[in-house]
């Protein structure tokens, strides 16, 4: 038993087990979906060949990669949160209407304000929507970890009502705000770099430090990883998976005040619609399964870019609106099917596995067996 | 002799790292009570299995009436006449007693279903068994006993050659089990081969005509009833042999005294939960060891999670250096310096994606919180110290720790626990499944623990290991402490085994 186990690869195995450097290259986590960020970027310059160019205009920097990771924002940072209620086995499906939820709020807030144009009142409101945002994420928490719901239906309840409850603060209207400080979040620039794409990277950086310097990161792996025995070692699971949601959750808000800055209006209908699929995809892409346990956020960043990318390609290749969605599904298959190990020693071994398979049934065809028999 | 209805043959199943059953023969005459007996993880559910399709065997070949047959799924085992009735019903409760029985069958006129044509039969069927209840009233008015009856009456009228029954009577009072043995008796008179799978020994010999005994998924043996007496049942399906046991360590199982007075570490009074282990006292010394002898299923991890905090008491009191607490949750229990190796390493106790270091530092850490983490040098410390003291391999801390074999990952389970601080250190099974070498080592390091002054909770279905490292010995039998044995040296493994076959001290 002990020499079969010896002999078995194990990914964290020192080099001396690893066969070439280009395989130890390709098991390295982020490879595949920085090869796929690669490809697809690289596509995009075939179709417009000054996709790469970035340059300065009055200050700011403009061109196509900046416009993704500025677009991109709102979705690394739901994805983010999503990374780690992801990691901790659960799903978070109120991403969305937490994003219409927040910046309803603060758009509300701000158009009700006698100035609206001032620093005080973008806080407020920020305080605002960050503050509701707790509340929700706080809802989520108990409902999974309490009380004991599963996640995806917990989630769900606020997923369906959040978005009546963002109606309503609009009263089912778009509402529109002239404010230079809150255009600032989802809009304006900051250093010659669009304000969304540094705070974003900013919370993401935060994120990394505060998994990975804590023994947060190890604690939501192994509560993610094998629950029963994470309670059995006396990790607090419970308060760790309710915190994950109020992360999302306030993940989720910034989204929203990103989103809703950038057009200076609040859309309770449309802001946010569908994010958390993108989201989860995104975590996907990025290596961490829906299993949960080992999460990467650096590979969520590079799998939201790749779905933000795609978008962006859809617009610039000019395919048909009424097919995109259909190009964005598979696209987004073969990428999975393309990080899946599984899936590659099955393309790779197909032939083998077929042999073996025959050889180890010389009676599969039996006379009881009428269905196969058929 | 008399043809057999169902034999297997050289019957092969692997799961990942497990060899579920090696080269199992077992055979079937009609007519016929045949007990399937082994302890639990013995290869007893994995064969059924593989009788009924649910896993298609890796090798071996299956005889049903004379011609061979390939099982691919339930269905074909069904058509095949193999019928099988779980612990749990598998009907719906909410459907008549008829539906029941003819659900996905039901008699058919103009295409539509004949109910009156449904409800005679279904009434006759029941009849035939001498079952009293009304077919149209809805499944869930009858206790479990009557639907489990149901069950039966639907599986032996789909396809009448074998009937498996899994574990029958876990949930019947006894006059209930009555019932249930009045039908069997009237299915075997009618030709019937039954395979009746059941822990409790006295129901076997009470019900069963033959019986098959596995052992760590391999044929232990075929027996008549009459030919094995119920202790010499017992070390059959421990695999222990009576004569050999005395010579093993040379003969120089040293005696175990207990170590002098003083006030128990842990001292349980009367604990309990209900339907997991009735109410037992224990005492543990610091450098004592106490082992916990007993058939699996007997109630010995039951007993043991009590002291944890894993599971809940519903009644008894628990002492800790002399004070009374209640256990809440591991967390708790762990602030009081108990350590607990599950018996189910991978599902209770490894993160199998981590590394071994990380699964190594994990209860050191989950006891500081996250706010406090331990530095990577102290971590890799940790790790590659007790790498080297118990000679994990591989020898790499960042090796995914569902990597590592049987053996290698009870020691990195061991690792977890001894670099806390803990005083009382439980163990269930911590050797099954690993080779002799490494179980060599851990008994060992258990013995040195011990004699550093840790308390030890050892649980082992193998007397040899127990009495070899225990200075007392608990006895479990149907989830009730039934002994406490001084290992005075005059303990001998057929005392032990006597006692757990006869449920009394002898």
């Amino acid at each position: 038993m002990s020499t079969a186990s010896s002999q078995a690869p194990s990914p964290g195995s020192p080099p001396a087990t690893a066969t070439s450097p280009l395989k130890a290259v390709t098991r390295f986590r982020l490879f595949w979906p920085a090869v796929v960020l690669a490809v697809l970027l690289v596509a995009n310059l075939g179709f417009t060949p000054g996709f790469f160019a970035v340059h300065v205009q009055g200050g700011h920097l403009y061109g196509s990669l900046i416009d993704i990771l500025h677009f991109g924002a709102p979705l690394i940072l739901v994805s983010l949160g999503m990374t780690l209620v992801i990691a901790t086995g659960g799903i978070d499906l109120s991403v969305g209407s937490t994003v219409a939820i927040s910046g309803a709020l603060a758009c509300l807030q701000i158009s009700r304000s006698a100035d609206p144009g001032s620093l005080g009142t973008v806080l407020t409101a920020v305080g605002i929507a960050l503050g509701s945002a707790l509340v929700l994420g706080v809802v989520n928490g108990v409902l999974v970890a309490k009380v004991g719901v599963q996640p995806i239906i917990a989630t769900l309840i606020l997923m369906v009502a959040g978005r009546g409850v963002a109606q309503l603060i609009t009263d089912g209207q778009i509402i529109t705000v002239t404010s230079d400080p809150y255009k600032l979040i989802g809009g304006g620039y900051w250093l010659t770099m669009p304000f969304a794409i540094l705070l974003s990277a900013l919370v993401v950086l935060a994120a990394v430090l505060l998994t990975r310097l804590t023994a947060l990161g190890l604690l939501l792996e192994s509560v993610g990883g094998n629950p029963v025995a994470s309670r059995l070692v006396g990790i607090r699971a419970m308060r760790l998976v309710a915190l994950v949601y109020v992360f999302s959750a306030l993940c989720a808000a910034l989204a929203g005040l990103m989103v809703s800055s950038n057009v200076s209006a609040a859309d309770g209908n449309n802001a946010g619609l569908w994010i958390e699929l993108d989201a989860i995809l995104a975590v996907v892409l990025g290596g961490t399964s829906l299993n949960g346990g080992r999460f990467s956020i650096g590979g969520t960043v590079l799998g939201a870019l790749i779905i933000q990318t795609l978008s962006t390609t859809v617009y610039t290749i000019g395919i048909p609106p009424e097919t995109t969605l259909v190009f964005k599904a598979f696209v987004v298959i073969a990428v999975c099917l393309i990080q899946s190990p599984a899936f590659r020693a099955k393309l790779a071994g197909r032939g083998a596995r077929a042999r073996r398979t025959a050889a180890a049934r010389p009676h599969a065809v039996a006379p009881i067996n009428r269905e196969v028999g058929k | 002799m008399q043809q057999p209805v169902l034999e297997v043959r050289g019957i092969r199943k692997e799961f990942p790292g497990v060899v579920a059953l090696d080269g199992v023969d077992f055979r079937l005459f009609p007519g016929e009570v045949h007990a399937l007996i082994g302890e639990n993880g013995a290869g007893k559910s994995t064969l059924i299995k593989v009788l009924t399709g649910v896993h298609p065997a890796d090798g071996g070949e299956v005889v049903l009436a004379g011609s061979q047959v390939w099982i691919a799924g339930p269905l074909q085992a069904q058509q095949a006449g193999i019928s099988t009735v779980y612990q749990e019903v598998n009907l719906c409760p909410n459907l008549s007693v008829a539906e029941n029985i003819f659900i996905g069958r039901e008699p058919r006129r103009f295409g539509l279903i004949n109910w009156a044509a449904m409800r005679r039969r279904a009434a006759e069927l029941v009849r035939e068994l001498d079952l009293d209840i009304d077919v149209s009233a809805p499944l869930n008015s009858y206790s479990i006993a009557v639907q489990q009856l149901v069950a039966i009456v639907r599986a032996v009228d789909v396809s009448a050659k074998v009937l498996i029954l899994d574990e029958p009577t876990s949930s019947l009072d006894r006059d209930e089990v009555r019932q249930l043995f009045a039908v069997i008796r009237r299915l075997r008179d009618q030709g019937v081969a039954i395979l009746f799978v059941s822990h409790f020994l006295d129901q076997i010999y009470e019900i069963c005509d033959r019986m098959t005994v596995l052992r760590n998924g391999r044929l232990e043996g075929e027996y008549l009833i009459g030919e094995l007496n119920q202790v010499q049942l017992v070390s059959r399906m421990i695999g222990a042999e009576l004569a050999g046991l005395d010579q093993l360590g040379g003969g120089k199982r040293r005696e175990r005294t207990a170590p002098a007075g003083g006030t128990a570490f842990l001292q349980a009074d009367g604990l309990t939960r209900r339907g997991a282990v009735d109410p037992y006292d224990l005492a543990i010394r610091s450098g004592e060891v106490i082992g916990l002898a007993g058939l699996l299923g007997s109630g010995r991890t039951e007993a043991a999670r009590l002291l944890f905090g894993a599971d809940q008491s519903d009644g008894g009191t628990l002492r800790i250096e002399g004070a009374e607490t209640v256990l809440r949750s591991p967390r708790d229990a762990i602030a009081h310096g108990i350590a607990f190796c599950s018996e189910n390493r991978k599902t209770e106790g490894l993160v199998g994606e981590l590394t071994v270091r990380e699964n190594i530092v994990l209860a050191l850490q989950a006891a500081r919180g996250w706010l406090r983490p331990l530095s990577r040098t102290a971590q890799d410390a940790y790790a590659l110290r007790w790498i080297r003291a118990l000679d994990i391999r591989p020898g790499n801390p960042e090796a995914l720790v569902r990597n590592l074999s049987g053996g290698n990952q009870q020691k990195v389970l061991l690792a977890r626990w001894l670099i806390t601080d803990s005083k009382l250190l439980i163990l269930d099974e911590p050797t099954r499944g690993i080779d002799i070498g490494a179980k060599a080592e851990i008994q060992k390091l258990v013995a040195n623990l011990a004699e550093d002054g840790m308390a030890v909770l050892f649980i082992s279905a193998e007397l040899e290991e127990v009495l070899r490292l225990s200075h007392r010995v608990g006895v479990l039998r149907d989830h009730r402490m039934v002994a406490q044995l001084d290992n005075d040296g005059e303990l001998t493994p057929e005392r032990v085994m006597a006692t757990i076959a006869s449920g009394a001290d002898q």
